[in-house]
């Protein structure tokens, strides 16, 4: 739209640059809190600058924990958070991708039936059936692993939902042309299937991506072993009562860490990520 | 190379039959366009000598191998989409050797196969690019260097050309011809379009609702069609279907609106019958008043240039046939009657009932 009118844009950047410092100030102000020692940010007013304190904040709850709260070093959370929510995408990827390849390409009894079976778990996500799904791991033997963690977020159906809309958008000719140019159904699914699907996968790993790194429930349910903590359940662990007992400058610099990989995954895969959502490669 | 043979073949799905009974020899070598009008399940018949499709009852054969129960990469064919259905993440290249690479061939033969065909085809430039960065022309010709790289029995094409602008469709039409003529491959080709049909096969296979009309070579179709489909499918504007009766001893035609036309060759056996006498519109000369075998009123003119195409209407208060008529401009009236004439051997006469051609 080209158009010049001042007091237009004066308003709309005005709007914008509101918008924006109301999203913004608060992880400001966490930052500060994270760079200046316990006293300090108990001040009223508190201070609106940077302290001296960040190496010494940072390399705290890296390795050491809080004082008071958990003592669990921060490291290892980040570390929990980072295998949980690359296991939870890629988990999801691979088996709804299959499974939307099937629901697509293959003719069997029942094939709808089968879809609507996994499109109705969208309706029973793990908040929903938090209870049964406990008592499952739980009688698996699965409280405080890995697998406990992620295996009831890797079963859903937005995935596969979301495969199969894209598969159906693959014109009928390519599978036939491959049918002739003799590439069995697996082949086919290697050789132009999942190249065509890249845009989509990496939007998918985007946003699971940053669902498992924020899982909060679920992991507080199952984790009980210090070791296992994730680093949003780590936050939770570190407050411990009331005000006074909380080393608010500790807690906020491990939130100012639990902040950091989702939003370098954004940044970095952001160009795939916009690709995947908005245009198809056909 | 071979030959294809469908023999009495079905095809229903469900409870509807698409293909109702289809036979031809297609010889080795030949180019054979089935023609004609969407739905008439010309498209589904290709598919399934493809095998892309089963075959309800009935028999393909391709060479001397019946070929009902093989899969489509078995029969040694090779198919060219109406949308060419590249593969779109390969570049032109990979998508000529992706079929041979399945095959196992070694790289110094596909590369050896790839070469000539883009040699063919004019795309040894354009190897490394991706389909969406081809014009649609460039897309076409990388559909069919997909299919020679293979070197089949026999390649399909399944309305190749519909996708392009006219232009280039004439381009492309002719450039089809010269690799036939290079090739010798024996080439099944299915188009709605009668101009395609009419200039690029040998013989053609003219459809209509999942049954043959005719089989034959292209001017045969032109100058005698077997029936009233045929005649009104072949040829632009569409041939004239004028109903009547034989009267006068075979000399005339009664028509509606108290109509009587002259008929140029009497025909003594049909008296009483009643027909459809066919014309076509550029068989059509005006003439002295006397002399005119039928006279309609016109209705419009349409100017195409060097020709006119005239619409007029047989008997008084235009109660009769319509009638389609392509004059030279020059001679050409702007209303009022116009004498009519047309040589004998210019004249069909079907049954009215049957749509059959009826021979002297």
């Amino acid at each position: 739209m080209v158009e010049k009118r001042p007091l237009l844009d004066f308003v709309s950047h005005g709007v914008l640059i509101l918008g924006a410092i109301v999203v913004a100030f608060p992880i400001y102000i966490t930052f500060v809190a994270s760079t200046r020692t316990f006293e300090e940010i108990m001040q009223v007013p508190m201070p609106l600058l940077p302290g001296q304190h960040f190496l010494e904040n940072y390399a705290q709850v890296l390795f050491a924990g809080t004082t008071t709260g958990s003592r669990a070093a921060v490291w290892a959370m980040l570390m929990n958070s980072t295998i949980m929510a690359l296991a939870v995408p890629l988990g999801k990827i691979s088996i709804s991708i299959i499974s939307s390849f099937a629901l697509v390409y293959f003719r069997f009894p029942l094939r709808n039936f089968f879809f609507w079976m996994i499109f109705v778990t969208l309706m029973l996500p793990v908040e929903v059936r938090i209870i049964p799904t406990f008592k499952v791991i739980a009688d698996l033997g699965l409280l405080n692993t890995y697998a406990g963690l992620t295996l009831p977020l890797i079963a859903s159906a937005t995935a596969t939902f979301l495969f199969r809309q894209f598969f159906m958008t693959i014109p009928d000719e390519l599978a036939e042309a491959a049918r002739m140019d003799g590439a069995g159904p697996m082949r086919f699914f290697w050789d132009v299937v999942l190249p065509l699907s890249k845009t989509t996968m990496a939007a998918l790993f985007v946003i699971q991506f940053i669902y498992g790194w924020n899982q909060y429930l679920w992991p507080l349910l199952i984790t009980s072993d210090e070791s296992m903590y994730t680093t949003v359940i780590g936050i939770k662990r570190m407050i411990v009562g009331g005000d006074a007992a909380n080393e608010w400058n500790l807690i906020m610099a491990t939130a100012m860490l639990a902040m950091l990989p989702p939003a370098l995954v954004v940044l970095l895969m952001q160009k795939w990520f916009v690709k995947g959502l908005v245009e198809t490669e056909k | 190379m071979a030959g294809v043979s469908i023999r009495n073949v079905f095809k229903s799905f469900g409870a509807v039959k698409v293909i109702q009974g289809i036979s031809m020899d297609v010889t080795d070598g030949e180019f054979v366009v089935m023609v004609g009008p969407s739905g008439c399940g010309k498209s589904t018949l290709l598919r399934m000598i493809a095998g892309l499709e089963t075959i309800t009852t009935g028999e393909i054969a391709i060479g001397e191998r019946v070929v009902n129960d093989l899969e489509p990469k078995d029969r040694d064919i090779a198919m060219v989409f109406q949308n060419y259905a590249l593969y779109p993440h390969m570049s032109v290249y990979d998508n000529m050797a992706y079929g041979l690479r399945i095959q196992g061939r070694t790289k110094a033969d596909i590369d050896k196969r790839v070469q000539r065909a883009a040699e063919i085809l004019e795309l040894s430039k354009l190897l490394q690019r991706r389909p969406r960065e081809l014009s649609g022309g460039q897309r076409q010709r990388v559909a069919m260097g997909r299919c020679i790289v293979r070197e089949p029995k026999v390649f399909l094409f399944d309305e190749p050309l519909s996708n392009l602008d006219a232009k280039l469709r004439v381009q492309m039409r002719s450039e089809l011809q010269a690799l036939h003529q290079r090739l010798g491959t024996t080439t099944l080709y299915v188009t709605h379009d009668q101009v395609e049909a009419m200039t690029l096969a040998h013989r053609m296979l003219v459809m209509n609702a999942g049954r043959t009309e005719q089989i034959g070579k292209p001017l045969e179709v032109y100058t005698r069609p077997a029936t009233t489909f045929v005649a009104g499918f072949i040829g632009s504007p569409p041939m004239n279907l004028i109903p009547g009766r034989v009267a006068e001893g075979g000399k005339a035609l009664a028509s509606d609106g108290d109509v009587h036309l002259r008929l140029p060759e009497p025909r003594p056996a049909l008296v009483g019958r009643n027909v459809l006498l066919g014309v076509r519109p550029e068989h059509f000369d005006t003439c002295e008043p006397g002399t005119a075998l039928l006279s309609p009123d016109i209705d419009f003119i349409e100017l195409l240039g060097s020709d006119s195409l005239v619409y007029g209407h047989l008997g008084a208060d235009k109660s009769g046939a319509r009638i389609a008529a392509r004059l030279h401009t020059s001679v050409v009236a702007k209303e009022g009657h116009l004498p009519l004439r047309f040589a004998a051997e210019h004249m069909h006469l079907f049954d009215p009932e049957s749509g059959k051609r009826l021979e002297a």
